[in-house]
């Protein structure tokens, strides 16, 4: 009896590791495979292609004008970056701190966007853009882009703002400080980590997000992940290598940003959207 | 004459900031007006203009006409379940790995490692995991190849293009997030409940069945619920990887094309408008069903 059970753990437990096993030899596969093939000459029925050159990176950059692309995209990322500071920070401190009647009501608002996915969201959006001459603009894009990057911060920042004694701000006004001197010495350093942590996550997130970026950009405010997936639509009019360098300077991007985020947040935060409050 | 001073003098009139802000609103409430205000105007007033512009068809009729069009004709309304048999099995089987491996990991030192290789594929997005598994899953890609050089099969197996190619590529994807969410409740069990159901003699399985299940079926229905989402909501793998105009034309696309292809902004509306109804549904049965489970604290007798 003692050694079925012992048996059976052992199974599973071997069972379990197979499978991470073999997800993580699979995804290393889909990604060498699209670095491989960006740096092959010709890549046809065989393991590897015949010979190695960096020639596609040079052809990709100047074919589908990567400059501007990525110009585009940190434009992006940096107006949306800073967008969602300046009105995520003071909602989730409100929010933290104060209660008052409808509170959940206008918690409910601001959950909607990070559940409804964007596609279901996107098109309204879009037409109304459109409908104020934003649509297909940079700006629009940003506009977009900020839509769920907004929420995103508040619901990262609220549980961090909360944890911070309310009591050292007190401390700060019953020694004189003014409101100005109160942001500056005290509730800015505090809250300094945890903005960094946000807004890292907004970075990865508008980098990687593809469908309210397609449904409101238009020639010219494309970026990368848009452009990408247009040429992968039209696989065929460009060479197969030449779509794989512009995917790896985008993985390369975005991989980048990642790497710096993981440096200051737990990686489950960047699926689950707050840090949940340890027991 | 005692008792008159001690009572406090009531004043006629309380000042209306004041008022205010005894129940909550002060100069601090206000911060949370220009994010408000942004979310009005960019979320909520898009999805009353999205619900009146669907109710002014384009092309004329009464104001369920583009309703009536889109369940009159099979070609559209089949996307629903074409979007449903994806998206469900996608996500109950995401769930399903998710759990064990979950419970497994929690107490691991390298889960830190785990979780960081494993985020990689939500970070790249559904538009690279998508090229890659074109790369990859192909008739010569590796995957294939391995496999003929084992011997398990003849002759490359098709796997892209196809309902295969999307629904593999939303377990890439969509399986880290699960996970990653998973684990995130798992963590939030106190061990000790079941360290004292083991000491009480209950075996692995009883475990699980009695204390596991039970303290995570709230966190389960939420992950479901987000994945869910997600996976109703697939449209770049199911354009480059899958059959965009077969058996993977999901809502998404059916949406995508009355808006953009089409240049009806009234149908296309109607179309996202159904695709979040039919998404709130499935959200509040699952809801509804695990309220139904056991709900309590997760951390210990004590509280």
């Amino acid at each position: 009896m003692t050694f079925n059970n012992e048996m059976g753990a052992r199974l599973w437990r071997l069972a379990i590791w197979v499978f991470i096993g073999f997800f993580i030899i699979n995804l290393v596969g889909i990604i060498a495979a699209v670095v491989v093939d960006s740096f092959g000459t010709s890549w046809f029925n065989s393991w590897l292609p015949g010979g190695f050159t960096t020639g596609w990176y040079r052809q990709a950059w100047s074919e589908f004008q990567l400059g501007g692309v990525l110009l585009v995209t940190f434009e992006v990322a940096g107006a949306v970056l800073l967008g969602s500071a300046l009105l995520g920070v003071p909602a989730a401190y409100a929010l933290a701190r104060r209660d008052f009647p409808g509170k959940r009501f206008v918690m409910l608002i601001f959950v909607l966007p990070l559940i409804i996915p964007p596609f279901t969201y996107g098109i309204p959006l879009a037409s109304v853009l459109y409908q104020f001459g934003l649509g297909g603009t940079l700006t629009g894009v940003i506009l977009a882009n900020l839509m769920p990057s907004v929420p995103f911060v508040i619901f990262i920042l609220v549980p961090f703002i909360e944890q911070i004694d309310p009591r050292v701000e007190a401390a700060a006004r019953v020694f004189g400080a003014g409101t100005w001197a109160l942001l500056r010495t005290v509730m800015v350093p505090l809250l300094v980590p945890g903005i960094l942590a946000a807004l890292l996550l907004v970075l990865v997130r508008t980098i990687g997000m593809f469908e309210l970026t397609f449904l409101t950009a238009g020639p010219g405010s494309q970026t990368l992940v848009v452009e990408l997936y247009y040429s992968v639509f039209a696989a065929g009019m460009r060479a197969s290598q030449s779509i794989d360098a512009m995917a790896v300077i985008y993985m390369a991007t975005s991989l980048i940003c990642l790497v710096i985020a993981l440096r200051f947040v737990d990686p489950t935060q960047i699926v689950g959207r707050a840090k949940r409050t340890t027991h | 004459m005692q008792n008159m001073v001690l009572t406090p003098p009531v004043p006629e009139r309380v000042r209306l900031s004041q008022r205010l802000a005894r129940r909550g609103f002060d100069v601090t409430t206000l911060l949370l007006l220009p994010a408000l205000l942004f979310v009005m105007v960019l979320f909520v007033y898009p999805a009353i203009y999205g619900l009146w512009l669907s109710l002014h068809p384009m092309n004329g009729g009464g104001w369920l006409a583009n309703y009536t069009a889109f369940f009159s004709d099979p070609y559209t309304y089949d996307t629903i379940f074409t979007t449903l048999k994806l998206a469900i099995p996608v996500t109950l089987v995401n769930l399903l790995i998710s759990v064990p491996i979950a419970l497994r990991v929690r107490h691991m030192r390298y889960q830190r490692m785990l979780t960081t290789i494993l985020i990689i594929p939500v970070t790249l997005g559904t538009v690279l995991t998508a090229q890659g598994m074109l790369n990859y899953l192909g008739p010569l890609g590796w995957f294939n190849r391995v496999l003929m050089l084992l011997g398990i099969i003849h002759d490359p197996v098709r796997l892209v293009h196809d309902f295969t190619g999307v629904f593999l590529s939303q377990i890439v994807g969509g399986f880290p997030f699960c996970f990653m969410l998973v684990l995130s409740y798992v963590t939030g069990i106190d061990p000790s409940l079941e360290s004292a159901a083991a000491m009480l003699g209950a075996g692995p399985f009883a475990r699980f069945r009695h204390i596991i299940l039970p303290l995570l079926g709230a966190g389960l229905a939420i992950t479901f619920c987000l994945a869910f989402v997600q996976a109703f909501a697939v449209f770049p793998s199911a354009v480059l990887l899958g059959a965009p105009s077969g058996p993977t034309r999901v809502i998404a696309i059916a949406a995508f094309h009355a808006a953009y292809e089409e240049y009806d902004y009234s149908m296309g509306s109607a179309v996202a408008i159904i695709m979040g109804a039919v998404q709130i549904i499935v959200v509040m049965l699952v809801m509804k069903a695990s309220s139904l489970l056991y709900r309590g604290p997760v951390a210990g007798g004590k509280g």
